[in-house]
């Protein structure tokens, strides 16, 4: 009986075929379309905040000294831009946020990875971590004068105690949340201890731990606010202590605009360095729905 | 020279006394250079069986002998997410300590020998699940291995895409020599593919019929003499799976 076989090369093409009908075709819009479909909710949304607060200032609810319109607080933003008092008190505070950060993320990172890996650390101090995340920092801070003093070590372990945990947290969702497939995968392939952790489990477990590092800024940089507000040492002007020093003055320009800057910083940090991170790695893992 | 030999393996689950079977004293060999496939009902312990001759998983009892490391190929290709097709593949190789030079020299013939040559930098989300089984199977294939095991792999395939990889797969083996072990609930695909087929029955996994498959290659899914076979393997997996109502029906 005569069944069709096929012929190898008939085989390559149908593969062929079946490949390019397959492979998913991802629409690719213009950069400058992606951007401003980006942008444009941005900028609407900064508007009508903008609006709303200049439309409060306009009823006259407060008195002008104490809630300024956006056009006073903008000026006087420029001119402590200019003066150079903001970026002084702008760089203590964020050689503050990076030095405490990196030490959170040595930190944060060991625990973590020594608690995903022992069932015994887990069941030890597992929810010690989480508990220490929802503690709000400002409780630590009596304790921590008391310890350090009025000084940058106090500062500095406050913004550690606030992000390690939340660094730690994202080490072990990001390992408890592995695929077992991917794992069995490593082991066929001849992948045992240190090759297992360096090609499947670290890579692995990077979005869960990318999250965390995210959350951690946001930990960091509250916590250093809190701290920048309570520890106030002498002649290093920070925006912590800006903020206090036009509160005393009863100046609220300078406060809002103080303010501004601390909003500004934690918006680029999160969305723009950490956000793109996390974009990245999933977009690359393959763990974002369309496009 | 066996490539597989199971001889009186079992596998118990669950704590002493409330224990279950997923294997009892199951024995079966296959040759080398042999293409075997397992079908079987739900709770045959089929994936049980490979995770044991894969080397992943212990025997409660009994006798495993592979010939070399074997690899193994999962329904869901098992892929790492975050390489590329051509880095997985390179990793096997990596993993087996290939110097770097002769790496990319195989991964590109091992992608070759899947026919997806100009695929290697997408990553698996990138793919179609037809592709990412073949990019798993040139990554076994990179493993060097004597024996392939397979579980379902093409279980969750589209009927063409199935059919074109039934091709693939036993133009890989015909020319690699590869001994493979196939797991599969589907009758046709087995008979399909196999030398021969071996029938498991379900609580305790034991095999309890063979069918020896002697329609030449290459075959079609769709040709009445796979259609013949198949029916007997068919109706002997409904005799085991009666069996098993008759028990429930008495207890």
């Amino acid at each position: 009986m005569a069944t069709t076989t096929p012929l190898p090369d008939t085989l390559d093409v149908e593969l062929a075929g079946i490949d390019a009908l397959d492979v998913p075709i991802a629409p690719a819009p213009s950069k400058a379309r992606r951007m401003w479909s980006a942008a444009w909710p941005k900028l609407l949304a900064t508007g009508i905040f903008l609006f709303i607060w200049q439309a409060v200032v306009w009823l006259g609810l407060k008195p002008s000294w104490a809630l300024p319109g956006p056009v006073t607080v903008f000026k006087q933003l420029v001119n402590d831009l200019k003066s150079g008092v903001l970026p002084k008190a702008t760089a203590t505070t964020m050689q503050r946020a990076v030095v405490g950060y990196a030490i959170a993320l040595v930190v944060g990172s060991v625990i973590g990875i020594a608690v995903a890996r022992s069932k015994v650390l887990r069941a030890a101090v597992g929810s010690l971590i989480t508990g220490l995340q929802t503690m709000p920092t400002i409780a630590w801070f009596p304790l921590t004068i008391l310890l350090f003093g009025l000084t940058e070590t106090a500062i500095l372990f406050v913004v550690v105690l606030g992000a390690a945990p939340a660094i730690a947290n994202g080490v072990i969702a990001g390992v408890d949340h592995i695929p077992p497939l991917q794992l069995r995968a490593g082991r066929v392939l001849g992948a045992r201890g240190l090759s297992m952790y360096r090609h499947v489990v670290i890579p692995a477990s990077l979005p869960g731990y990318v999250a965390g590092l995210k959350q951690g800024w946001a930990f960091a940089w509250r916590s250093l606010m809190a701290g920048e507000l309570l520890v106030i040492i002498a002649k290093k002007p920070s925006l912590g202590v800006r903020l206090d020093f036009a509160r005393q003055n009863n100046d609220a320009p300078a406060l809002l605009a103080a303010m501004v800057v601390i909003l500004v910083i934690g918006i680029i940090v999160d969305s723009v360095f950490f956000g793109r991170l996390e974009r990245t790695i999933r977009q690359r893992w393959g763990l974002v729905d369309g496009a | 020279m066996k490539a597989v030999d199971i001889a009186g393996v079992s596998k118990v689950y669950g704590p002493a006394g409330a224990h279950t079977f997923a294997l009892d004293r199951i024995s079966f060999d296959v040759d080398k250079g042999e293409f075997v496939c397992l079908v079987g009902a739900s709770g045959c312990g089929k994936t049980t069986l490979l995770n044991l001759i894969a080397g992943l998983d212990k025997p409660g009892a009994g006798e495993i002998d592979v010939e070399g490391k074997p690899a193994l190929l999962f329904q869901d290709a098992g892929l790492f997410p975050w390489l590329t097709a051509e880095k997985n593949v390179e990793l096997a190789l990596r993993l087996r300590k290939v110097s770097k030079k002769e790496r990319a020299k195989r991964v590109a013939d091992l992608l070759h020998t899947v026919r997806l040559d100009g695929f290697g930098d997408r990553r698996p989300h990138e793919l179609s699940g037809g592709m990412r089984q073949r990019v798993a199977l040139a990554r076994a294939l990179a493993q060097e291995t004597q024996v392939l095991l397979m579980d379902e792999p093409f279980g969750a395939l589209d009927a063409i895409t199935r059919d074109l990889l039934h091709d693939e797969i036993e133009r890989v083996w015909t020319e690699t020599g590869v001994t493979i072990l196939f797991v599969t609930h589907n009758v046709r695909e087995a008979v399909r593919l196999g030398d021969r087929v071996l029938v498991l029955s379900s609580r305790p996994g034991r095999v309890v019929d063979e069918f020896r498959v002697d329609i030449a290659r290459p075959r079609r899914l769709e040709s009445p003499e796979v259609a013949a076979v198949a029916a007997r393997v068919t109706e002997r997996l409904r005799k085991e799976v009666r069996r098993h109502g008759h028990d429930d029906a008495a207890a």
